[in-house]
């Protein structure tokens, strides 16, 4: 063990700085340690985040013209969607270094990515089906948008029954890749559905960055609140993975230092 | 206020959507705490009882 870390360290150290630099980023007790200690700093930048992004979303912008008051659920359910779609990315990123590298870290922010984005997917589901009935007259419909979406919930909740299945973490892990892997065919369709098919789902507002077909008061807390969306992932990933590496490091001598240092 | 709170009548699909939203969210940062809370709680009784039991 001992020996192997060394072997590690001295050809990481031949290859450069940055795979060094890489290698200790991917030690367990140095990211435990370094992400304890970022973690309250992205707490407070997401709590700003909301607050500037939730008054200037529900108080400044004005009323839109087509759909009243109702429009403002926009404020959540575009931050929601597109988190969803990015967490996966990072799923399935991190499942596949996971996979290629055997980088242990990555396997582990991929297992705890999952139920975080699974709870974003819930979220743009379930705002956008608030936000449809005043709108189109009905909860949910069909359709290639709503749909595509609908199964990037059960691609996270067959990723986190599959973790639960294997009771060998680094083998659920790989596992895991392979099914993140093969779904990211989802994401394309996602974000095209609204061209390639016709739909009640109304078409990209605010990534048509020639002209963005939306106000720049309206615009602005939109983008504060992807931001703040983006950093509560920061923050409930790095919680959820500083559990998830303890818990598999629990005979470690450094756990064990820790726990009578603390 | 409660011209603010009535939503211009759709108060009934935008506050659920923002109330389940705060809730999911704040679940998703207070259940990983409170985990690695447990297990810390749960690793310390362990090393205590391996030390009383006498081995190192």
């Amino acid at each position: 063990m001992s020996e192997s870390q060394t072997d590690d360290s001295l050809s990481s150290a031949r290859r450069g700085p940055w795979r060094a630099a890489f290698h200790r980023l991917g030690s367990p007790p140095f990211f435990y340690r370094l992400s304890g200690r970022l973690l309250p700093w992205f707490g407070i930048l997401c709590a700003l985040a909301f607050a500037a992004g939730l008054y200037g979303g529900l108080v400044l912008a004005p009323t839109d013209y087509q759909q009243g008051e109702s429009y403002r659920i926009i404020y959540i359910h575009v931050p929601a969607a597109w988190m969803s779609m990015f967490v996966y990315m990072v799923l399935a990123i991190t499942g596949g270094i996971g996979l290629i590298w055997r980088m242990k870290l990555a396997e582990v922010v991929a297992r705890a990515s999952a139920p975080i984005g699974a709870s974003y997917t819930f979220l743009a589901l379930l705002t956008g089906s608030l936000w449809g009935k005043p709108m189109w007259g009905t909860w949910w419909v069909w359709d290639a948008r709503l749909t595509s979406e609908l199964i990037l919930l059960f691609l996270y909740l067959g990723y986190m029954a599959l973790q639960a299945a294997i009771d060998d973490r680094r083998t659920a892990a790989r596992a895991g890749a392979v099914l993140a892997l093969v779904g990211v065919i989802n994401l394309p369709i996602i974000h095209y559905s609204v061209e390639w098919w016709s739909t009640l789902h109304q078409g990209p507002t605010v990534t048509k960055f020639d002209q963005p077909s939306i106000a720049l008061s309206m615009l602005v807390p939109l983008l504060l609140m992807a931001l703040a969306f983006k950093l509560h992932y920061v923050v409930s990933l790095l919680a959820r993975v500083r559990g998830e590496i303890l818990d598999s490091e629990r005979r470690a001598a450094w756990v064990e230092k820790l726990l009578v240092e603390s | 206020m409660a011209e603010f709170l009535a939503m211009g009548g759709y108060a009934w699909y935008v506050w659920p959507a923002y109330g389940v939203t705060a809730i999911v969210l704040i679940a998703n940062l207070l259940l990983p705490l409170r985990h690695r809370r447990h297990l810390l709680r749960q690793l310390r009784t362990i090393a205590r009882q391996r030390t009383h039991n006498g081995r190192p």
